[in-house]
C-alpha cells in the first residue's frame, strides 16, 4: 500500500473529505450506503490520498459508486472493471485502485473478467456488493439468486442454481477472500481495512441489502436474534465457534464440515480457522457453508502472500532493461540486419 | 517493375544470364518448411540488394492431414533489380515439393516457366490424395513448362548421413536442399541462411549441421547436375541511396508502436488476445521488452482493450491489436473511449470474413466496420498503411492523432501486409517529430474541469496520481465542460456534434493520400491500404501506354482527405479497387455524389497487377 503512507507534512484527511460534490442516487435505505460510508472511514483511517486512489466500476447500481468518491474514478462497461483496473495498475502500480462491482456484473457479464484478475493477483481491491438480483434493471434474477426464486424474468421460479462468489475467487486462487455484512458495520470496516492494507487482488463479498427488489435476503445474518445461530465469524488461529455464548462449534468429520455442541466435543475438536494456509481447500469448504444447513461465515477466509501481476509486469521490463544497457533506440529500428545503398 | 520478358528462361549458352525481375514460389506441405524457406530466400535477396516484395499463403491448420491440397502452404516472393510494387503476378519458377504442391499452384506459373518438383514425393498414394488421375510428371500435365524432376528427398538423406538423426529430423531438412538449389539457380550467396542456421541450432549442433550438409548438398546439385544448362542473375535495385531493412507489416506496426511511445515520452502498454494474423505484433512487442514497452496477453479482445483503454487513463500509450471479429468484441469498449475521450489506438490486421472466415488469408472488408460498427454516434479516426513498412508511420501518425484529439484511432492493416515484407529505408528516432502532450491543469477554476476544451476540442488528459485533478469519468453522457453525467437534451445533442466535429478534425497533414499522376483525366483510381502496390504498378503501366488515368490512395479513411470530392470530380470516371464488395466506393459515392464504380475481389487474395489493368481498361472501354 506505497500509496497511502501518511508523510508528516499531508494534512490528515476524515471520510468526509473522501466524498465528491454529487448527490447519492441509491434508494433510501440501500445496502450500500453503508459500504459507502465504512469505504471512506478506512481510507482516511489508513491515510489515502483521493489523488492516488482510483475507483473502477461496471455497470449496476453499485457500480455508480465512483462518482461519488472525490477520487480518480472510471464508471466503464458492463462486467469489464477489471479489464480496466489491470490497465491502470499496470500503468502506474503506485495507485491504490479499487473496484466496485455486483452479483450481476462481476459473476454474469464479467465472470471470466473476475477470474482472470483474481488469477492474476493484481494488486486491486473487488467489492462484490452481492444483494442477489439485478437492482438497476428493476429486478430479474442474477446468478447468486436462489433456486426457485420468481422474478419478473422468472414468474415461476429461476431454474438455474446460485454461484457463490467466494467460491469462484477461491477457485480462481484469491490471494485475499473475505465477506462481509453492510449492516455489520464495525465488522466490515476491519474487513475493509484488511482488504485495503493487503498486497495482491483483495476480494470482499459483502451482502448487501435491496430493499426494493430484494428485501430480507439477508435476514437470517442480520435479524438480530437470528444472526447469532446463522453468522461464525472468523479469526485467525481461533476455533470456529458461533451461537449464543459460542456454544456451538464447526468440526471436519470425514472431510465434510459437522455443526457441534462444543459442551459435548471439547473444544480441541473443532476446525481452527487458518487464513495463511497456502492450501485454500479449507477456506474453499468454508465458502461452501450456506445457510440454513450451516451458519455462514464472515470475516478473512484466506489471506497468503504472492507476487503481484502488476510488479511483475514492470520488473520483466526492468529487468530485460538492465539486461540490454545503454539502449540505442536506432538500432532497435534497424533491427538484426541492414544493408547500405549507395 | 515489369515482369520478365517470356525468354527469360530459355536455355541459354551462357552460364549466368541478367535478368531483371524474377518470382519464385515454394510450395509444399504445411510441415515441410516452406515459409521458411522463403524467407530466408526473400532475407538473402534483400541482403543482396534487391527489392523484394513478398506474399506467403498458408492454411489456417497448423498441420492439415500430409499430402492434402487443403494442407499446402507457399510462400511467393518477387525479386528485383528495378522498383517493384506487387509480389509478382505470374509464377516464373515453381519448387513444388508434392504433388498437392504442384496441383495447388501450377496454374499460377507462366508459360515456359521453371518447376522444380521433389521427385520422391510422387508416389501413387499421394498423387491420388492430390487430385490427379495420373503422374503429372509421366503425362502432359506440364508441357508448357520446363521441369526438373529432382530427388529432394532421397538426396537430403544422403546429405545428412551419419548424424545420427532420426528419419523425421532428416526429412525436415528437405527445405534447406530445396532453398540450396534455389540459391544456386538464382546466383544468391549462401552465407545469411548459414548464420541464421548456426544461431537458431546453436544448442542442437547436429540438427544445425544437418541444415548447413543439406542447404550446401543442394547448392552444389544445382551446380553439378546436367539439368540446368544456365543460372540467372538479378541485379541489385537502383534504390534510393540509403540503409535498408527487410521488414514485414507486423513489425512495422510493432516498431511503430514502440516508436511513438518514445517520441510521446510515454509508456506503451500493448494488451491483445492472440488471433491471426494479429499475433505476431503481440510477439515482437513482448520480444522488444527492453525499450521499455509492455505487453499484456489479456483473457479475451475485451480484456485487451479493456486495459489499453485503462493504461490511457493512467497516462500511458494504451493499444491493442486483433482481426475483424476481435474488433466486433472490442467494440462497446471503444464507444467508451469515445465517450470519455480517451487516446487509443486500435490495429485491425482484416482477414476474410465474416465470422471466422479466413483466418490467413487477406481482406479489406472491415472498413464499415472500423467507420460505422458502434451502437449509436460513434466517430473514431481511420487509417490504413498502404505498404508493409508503411505500418510504422501509419501507428506513429495514430497516436500523435489520438493525444491530440484525445480519440481513439483505429489501424487498417490486413493479412498481406501483416506477412508481406519489402526492404524499408528506416528512419532515424532523431528524424521523427516528437509527440506533443498538452498538460493538463486546473486553468485557475476551483475545482478541476475534465472536459474544458482546448482548441482541437479536446479535453485534457489528466493522469490519476495528481493532486487537484481528480475527477471520474465513464460511459454515461457528460456534460460539456464539467464532465459531471447530464440527461439533458440539448447537451446530449451538443455532445454528439462535439465528438463527431473533433473526429472531422484529425488529419494527418500532408500523409493523408499519395497522388500519381495528373491531377484531371479520364480515369481516377481511388485505393485505400494494402492495394496500393497492384494499383500503382498498374496506373503506372497505362500511363506509359499513353491512358490518361491517375492514381489517388488514402492513408486517411476517417477523416477523408480534405478536397477529396473535388479532386474526384476532375476525372471523367472514379474506378475504386478493393477486397471487398465497394465499401469505400460507397463512402464515396455517399459522401460526395460521385458515380465512382467497384472494382471488387474477395478470394482471400491481394489484387494482381492484371486484375486492376483489366478494370482499368474495362473502365476506360465503357462510354
Ligand atoms: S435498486 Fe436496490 S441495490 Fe439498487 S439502489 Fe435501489 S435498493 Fe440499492
Amino acid at each position: 500500500m506505497s500509496a497511502n503512507t501518511k508523510a508528516a507534512d499531508v494534512p490528515v484527511l476524515q471520510p468526509k473529505d473522501f466524498a465528491s460534490d454529487q448527490d447519492v442516487r441509491w434508494c433510501p435505505g440501500c445496502g450500500d450506503y453503508s459500504i459507502l460510508a465504512q469505504v471512506k472511514k478506512v481510507l482516511a483511517k489508513i491515510g489515502a490520498r483521493p489523488e492516488k486512489t482510483v475507483f473502477i466500476s461496471g455497470i449496476g447500481c453499485s457500480s455508480r459508486f465512483p462518482y461519488y468518491m472525490n477520487t480518480y474514478g472510471f464508471h466503464s462497461i458492463h462486467g469489464r472493471a477489471p479489464t480496466f483496473a489491470t490497465g491502470v495498475k499496470v500503468a502506474n502500480p503506485e495507485l491504490s485502485v479499487w473496484i466496485a462491482t455486483g452479483d450481476g456484473d462481476g459473476l454474469s457479464i464479467g465472470g471470466n473478467h473476475l477470474m482472470h484478475v483474481i488469477r492474476r493477483n493484481v494488486d486491486v481491491n473487488i467489492l462484490l456488493f452481492n444483494n442477489r438480483i439485478y437492482g438497476l434493471t428493476k429486478g430479474q434474477y442474477s446468478p447468486t439468486s436462489e433456486h426457485g426464486k420468481k422474478t419478473k424474468s422468472s414468474p415461476m421460479g429461476t431454474v438455474e442454481w446460485p454461484v457463490r462468489p467466494l467460491s469462484i475467487a477461491l477457485g480462481a486462487e484469491a490471494t485475499f477472500a473475505a465477506r462481509a455484512i453492510d449492516v455489520d458495520v464495525k465488522h466490515l470496516e476491519y474487513v475493509l481495512e484488511r482488504a485495503a492494507t493487503h498486497r495482491g487482488t483483495s476480494f470482499v463479498e459483502i451482502y448487501q441489502n435491496c430493499n426494493i427488489f430484494n428485501d430480507g435476503a439477508y435476514g437470517y445474518a442480520t435479524d438480530r436474534t437470528a444472526k447469532p445461530d446463522n453468522v461464525i465469524y472468523l479469526e485467525h488461529g481461533k476455533p470456529l465457534t458461533f451461537g449464543r455464548d459460542a456454544a456451538k462449534g464447526i468440526r471436519l468429520h470425514n472431510l465434510r464440515p459437522e455443526v457441534v455442541n462444543v459442551e459435548e466435543v471439547g473444544p480441541d475438536d473443532l476446525l481452527i480457522h487458518d487464513e495463511q494456509a497456502r492450501e485454500p481447500s479449507l477456506a474453499y469448504m468454508l465458502s461452501r457453508m450456506r445457510y440454513p444447513e450451516f451458519p455462514e461465515p464472515v470475516g478473512v477466509f484466506r489471506c497468503v502472500d504472492a507476487p503481484c501481476f502488476d510488479t511483475q509486469v514492470r520488473d520483466q521490463v526492468r529487468e530485460a532493461q538492465a539486461k540490454a544497457g545503454d539502449l540505442d533506440f536506432d538500432s532497435i529500428i534497424a533491427g538484426p540486419e541492414t544493408w547500405t545503398v549507395a | 517493375m515489369s515482369p520478365p520478358t517470356d525468354n527469360a528462361f530459355a536455355v541459354a549458352p551462357k552460364p549466368l544470364d541478367n535478368i531483371e525481375a524474377v518470382t519464385i514460389r515454394f510450395a509444399g506441405d504445411s510441415g515441410d518448411g516452406m515459409q521458411l524457406a522463403g524467407t530466408q530466400f526473400s532475407d538473402t535477396s534483400a541482403l543482396v540488394g534487391n527489392d523484394i516484395a513478398t506474399l506467403p499463403d498458408f492454411p489456417a491448420e497448423i498441420r492439415a492431414p500430409a499430402g492434402t491440397l487443403a494442407g499446402v502452404s507457399g510462400y511467393q516472393i518477387q525479386f528485383s533489380s528495378q522498383d517493384i510494387f506487387t509480389p509478382g503476378d505470374a509464377v516464373d519458377t515453381l519448387i513444388a515439393m508434392n504433388p498437392a504442391a504442384l496441383r495447388v499452384n501450377v496454374n499460377d506459373l507462366r508459360p515456359g516457366g521453371i518447376v522444380i518438383v521433389n521427385e520422391d514425393a510422387f508416389v501413387e498414394k499421394d498423387i491420388r490424395k492430390a487430385g490427379f488421375s495420373a503422374n503429372p510428371l509421366e503425362d502432359d500435365t506440364l508441357a508448357r513448362f520446363t521441369v526438373h524432376r529432382v530427388k529432394i528427398n532421397s538426396m537430403t538423406e544422403k546429405a545428412v548421413e551419419g548424424l545420427g538423426l532420426s528419419n523425421r529430423e532428416a526429412g525436415r531438412c528437405k527445405n534447406m536442399f530445396a532453398l540450396g538449389l534455389v540459391y544456386w539457380l538464382y546466383d544468391r550467396p549462401l552465407d545469411a541462411t548459414l548464420n541464421f542456421i548456426a544461431a537458431k541450432f546453436a544448442k542442437v549442433p547436429n540438427v544445425a549441421k544437418a541444415n548447413t550438409r543439406a542447404l550446401k548438398a543442394g547448392h552444389a546439385f544445382g551446380e553439378t547436375a546436367e539439368m540446368f544448362a544456365s543460372h540467372y542473375h538479378v541485379d541489385k535495385a537502383r534504390l534510393a541511396p540509403g540503409t535498408y531493412r527487410k521488414i514485414t507489416g507486423n513489425e512495422a506496426a510493432a516498431l511503430g508502436l514502440i516508436t511513438a511511445s518514445r517520441l510521446a515520452g510515454r509508456d506503451l502498454l500493448y494488451a491483445s488476445y492472440p488471433i491471426t494474423p494479429a499475433s505476431d505484433i503481440l510477439h515482437e512487442i513482448s520480444r522488444l521488452k527492453k525499450t521499455g514497452a509492455m505487453t499484456f496477453q489479456a483473457e479475451d479482445e475485451i480484456a485487451a482493450v479493456g486495459a489499453a483503454i485503462g493504461a490511457s487513463f493512467a497516462g500511458l500509450l494504451g493499444a491493442t491489436g486483433t482481426s475483424g471479429p476481435g474488433v466486433a468484441l472490442k467494440s462497446e469498449a471503444i464507444g467508451l473511449a469515445v465517450m470519455t475521450e480517451l487516446p487509443l489506438v486500435i490495429v485491425d490486421v482484416q482477414r476474410g470474413g465474416p465470422s471466422t472466415g479466413l483466418p490467413t488469408k487477406t481482406e479489406q472488408a472491415d472498413l464499415f466496420q472500423a467507420v460505422f460498427g458502434r451502437n449509436s454516434e460513434c466517430p473514431v479516426v481511420v487509417l490504413a498503411p498502404c505498404t508493409p513498412a508503411d505500418c510504422f508511420q501509419t501507428v506513429i501518425d495514430a497516436f500523435r492523432l489520438a493525444v491530440r484529439y484525445m480519440t481513439p484511432v483505429m489501424v487498417l492493416s490486413d493479412g498481406y501486409l501483416a506477412n508481406g515484407a519489402e526492404p524499408w529505408r528506416f528512419p532515424k528516432l532523431a528524424d521523427l517529430e516528437p509527440i506533443r502532450i498538452p498538460a493538463a491543469g486546473q486553468n485557475g477554476h476551483e475545482h478541476f474541469l475534465p472536459y474544458e476544451r482546448n482548441a482541437d476540442l479536446s479535453r485534457p488528459w489528466a493522469l490519476p496520481g495528481t493532486p487537484g485533478l481528480e475527477h471520474r469519468i465513464g460511459g454515461l453522457e457528460k456534460e460539456d465542460v464539467t464532465g459531471n453525467v447530464s440527461y439533458d437534451p440539448a447537451n446530449h445533442e451538443h455532445m454528439v456534434r462535439l465528438r463527431a466535429e473533433k473526429v472531422s478534425r484529425a488529419h494527418i497533414e500532408g500523409r493523408e493520400l499519395i497522388w500519381y499522376g495528373d491531377d484531371s483525366g479520364d480515369l481516377l483510381l481511388v485505393g485505400w491500404g494494402s492495394t496500393y502496390g497492384a494499383i500503382a504498378a498498374s496506373v503506372r503501366r497505362a500511363r506509359k501506354k499513353g491512358l490518361k488515368v491517375s492514381h489517388c490512395h488514402l492513408r486517411g479513411l476517417n477523416p477523408l482527405p480534405a478536397g477529396l470530392g473535388e479532386k474526384m470530380k476532375k476525372f471523367r470516371k472514379v474506378l475504386v479497387p478493393e477486397l471487398n464488395l465497394g465499401q469505400l466506393c460507397l463512402i464515396l459515392r455517399a459522401r460526395f455524389l460521385v458515380d465512382a464504380r467497384e472494382l471488387s475481389k474477395v478470394q482471400g487474395q491481394p489484387f494482381t497487377i492484371s486484375d486492376i489493368t483489366s478494370g482499368i481498361d474495362a473502365a476506360l472501354e465503357e462510354k
